[in-house]
């Protein structure tokens, strides 16, 4: 990280008496590709239009390259949007939808027409120049709509939810490429998501929000393997949540009673949440060996759902919740049936403790 | 396909002949209006032979044209200025929030509800207030004519063409005018080339609403009218009550026929904004409805001249 693209310090923003952004501190690097994951009304949308200058911020200071935003009108920031409804202009054909912004700071004509086409290019929509947005298909159009703002060759480019009105297939190439095209054009962009999978596959890093407050920020394999909090835990793929008691240094006791080993949980006495993916679950057959310095835990299948590539299990071992377990559907990983009697079985190390 | 219409229902069969009804009573007295408009006879009701005596007579008819061009003058200000204000009033209710503006938003479309002549009356009442209380102070007299006509119809013009823009505006996507103002656009240029362009079919229609209107009127012309600025329908209609002459006839069929013509802009204007547009959009939906309105009321200044 050289010089932050984006710093926002201490920024709140109040809608009446709703605080829709609650005292955000963030910092995103240049040519980061930095994405704002939560779920809908968490804030995200509120500040990148924040930061595009759509709102401000009613209290905070907001810099852009290090320059101080205040009431600047987006039209005078060095930033553009991708829209979540793309906004295309439906009167325009796309080569002008695309000209806008070069016309509206008086950029030669000639100019123009050469940066229209080459990003009309990058894009794969030379052909359509002429087409109206409303004869494009939705990937075309959310195409159309990017090229609109990367013609402009933005210090930063916010995308507000840009593939949320696409089908799944579509969906996951248009994030590959997003990545790619990231890579190649190196602009910092800052990407608003309720999408997990989209926000792990191509941030360099990811913000979670809730109820407006920033409650982690890292690379995407911090987020996933280390969530700190519960929200952030359950937000973020499958998870068991497991609440327990710290009985001694690096032991906690479960519901049932049973003490097992987790790293570092905190002062003894004190009520805890373990957070265990269920890909770092084995199951074993009873009699089987196994890991000898694991955690095992007995319990009995309940249920048992087929996903293609991988087997979840529903486990009771005597908590509060079942344990969900995920299985890897390979020839060398046995499966087990409802009813069956199974032993679960983790590495202590793959264990979270999160804060609620 | 004829199979189907052979065994057709009674009930379809009833609904149909309605429906033929329905239209002969609204276009036969249109049709013997013009019709008689052809007459070559003094008395309004006794048919003698076809002529057009009686267009001749109107274009000799100094009154007749005078009034013309008062109506046309009075149209053509009263449009112009309600289309600028009424198309700000729109956008400054739909796309800014500012303290008293749900009073205003009422209010605004108050000159819809009145009654032509409450409206006429408090017109009246106004301008010879205003009038009375600036020759106090200045010394200037004014008086009734063409320019209070001319405020007169601006008064309720502009509520109708907000109306008709608004509806527009309802329709256009809020991120618009975001993603103008993203692109560099000053609030100026964001208005000039896509606000503007997007609302086009909503503002010609109040327009040609706000012109109609104004042709039309007839209650509160004759209540803020003064010495030679009569215009065409209150010339009309002060002609009736004075004697029935077939000339009467022929100035209905002329505003008739320019009444339709109107019609036909309008729906010519719709069809091409139309297809500009697609059908396939979603967010253009709309593009039809904001005119649909005028196209009613276009049909019934039609019975209306038709009528007299």
């Amino acid at each position: 990280m050289s010089r932050p693209a984006v710093e926002l310090v201490g920024i709140t923003k109040r809608f009446g008496d709703v605080v829709a952004v609650d005292d955000l501190d963030l910092t995103v690097g240049d040519g980061e590709f930095f994405s704002l994951l939560g779920p809908s009304g968490c804030g995200k949308t509120t500040t990148l239009r924040m930061i595009a200058g759509f709102e401000y911020p009613t209290e905070g200071t907001l810099k852009i390259h290090g320059e101080e935003m205040g009431l600047r009108p987006p039209n005078e920031r060095p930033v553009n949007t991708v829209f979540q409804s793309y906004a295309l202009f439906p009167h325009m054909t796309v080569a002008d939808n695309v000209a806008f912004g070069l016309q509206m700071r008086k950029v030669p004509s000639a100019e123009i027409e050469a940066r229209v086409k080459r990003v009309l290019d990058q894009v794969q929509l030379r052909h359509r120049a002429d087409a109206k947005p409303s004869q494009l298909s939705g990937g075309q159009r959310q195409r159309v709509a990017l090229a609109r703002a990367l013609v402009n060759e933005p210090e930063v480019l916010l995308l507000d939810e840009p593939l949320g009105a696409l089908d799944l297939k579509l969906r996951q190439n248009m994030q590959v490429e997003l990545k790619e095209l990231q890579n190649r054009v190196g602009i910092t962009f800052i990407y608003v998501t309720h999408d997990q999978e989209e926000a792990l596959t191509m941030s360099d890093r990811i913000g979670v929000m809730d109820e407006g407050k920033l409650l982690q920020v890292g690379t995407p394999e911090e987020i996933y393997e280390g969530p700190r909090s519960r929200f952030v835990a359950d937000f973020i793929g499958d998870i068991n949540l497991i609440t327990a008691t710290v009985s001694g240094p690096d032991r906690v006791r479960l519901g049932n009673g049973q003490e097992i080993e987790v790293r570092s949980p905190g002062p003894v006495g004190e009520e805890v949440t373990l957070a265990l993916r269920p890909e770092r679950l084995e199951l074993y057959d009873l009699d089987e060996p196994m890991p000898e310095n694991h955690t095992k835990l007995r319990g009995k299948v309940i249920r048992r759902m087929y996903y293609g590539d991988a087997y979840f299990y529903d486990v009771e071992v005597g908590l509060d919740h079942p344990l969900e377990v995920k299985e890897e559907n390979r020839p060398d990983v046995e499966t087990y049936d409802m009813g069956e009697e199974t032993v679960v079985c983790w590495d202590p190390a793959a264990v979270n403790v999160v804060t609620d | 396909m004829n199979e189907g219409t052979a065994t057709r229902p009674l009930v379809d069969r009833l609904l149909a002949a309605h429906g033929w009804l329905v239209y002969l009573f609204f276009y036969a007295p249109i049709v013997v209006l013009t019709v008689f408009s052809f007459n070559d006879n003094s008395r309004v009701g006794v048919w003698t032979r076809p002529s057009l005596r009686w267009y001749g007579e109107m274009f000799r008819n100094d009154d007749i044209m005078r009034a013309i061009r008062n109506t046309l003058i009075v149209a053509a200000v009263s449009t112009v200025v309600s289309v600028v204000l009424g198309t700000a009033a729109a956008i400054s209710m739909e796309r800014f929030r500012f303290r008293g503006q749900r009073a205003m938003d009422g209010l605004l479309y108050l000159p819809i509800i009145i009654p032509d002549v409450t409206m006429a009356v408090m017109m009246l009442l106004f301008f010879v207030q205003a009038f009375d209380l600036l020759e106090g102070f200045t010394g200037i007299r004014l008086n009734l004519g063409l320019g209070t006509i001319s405020l007169a119809h601006i008064a309720f013009n502009i509520s109708y063409v907000a109306v008709v823009v608004r509806a527009r505006l309802a329709g256009m996507d809020p991120h618009l005018t975001e993603a103008a103002a993203d692109l560099y656009a000053t609030p100026w240029q964001t208005f000039r080339r896509v606000t503007l362009p997007l609302i086009m079919p909503g503002v010609a229609g109040g327009a040609l609403l706000a012109l109609t209107l104004s042709l039309d009127d007839v209650v509160v012309t004759s209540f803020v009218t003064g010495p030679g600025s009569t215009t065409l329908p209150v010339y009309v209609f002060g002609l009736v009550r004075r004697e029935v002459s077939p000339l009467i006839n022929a100035v209905s069929t002329a505003m008739l026929l320019a009444s339709i013509l109107l019609v036909g802009v309008s729906l010519g204007f719709q069809r091409r904004s139309g297809a500009r547009q697609g059908p396939s959009d979603e967010d253009e939906g709309d593009a039809n409805d904001a005119t649909t309105p005028m196209v009613g009321h276009l049909g019934r200044v039609g019975a209306d001249a038709g009528g007299m």
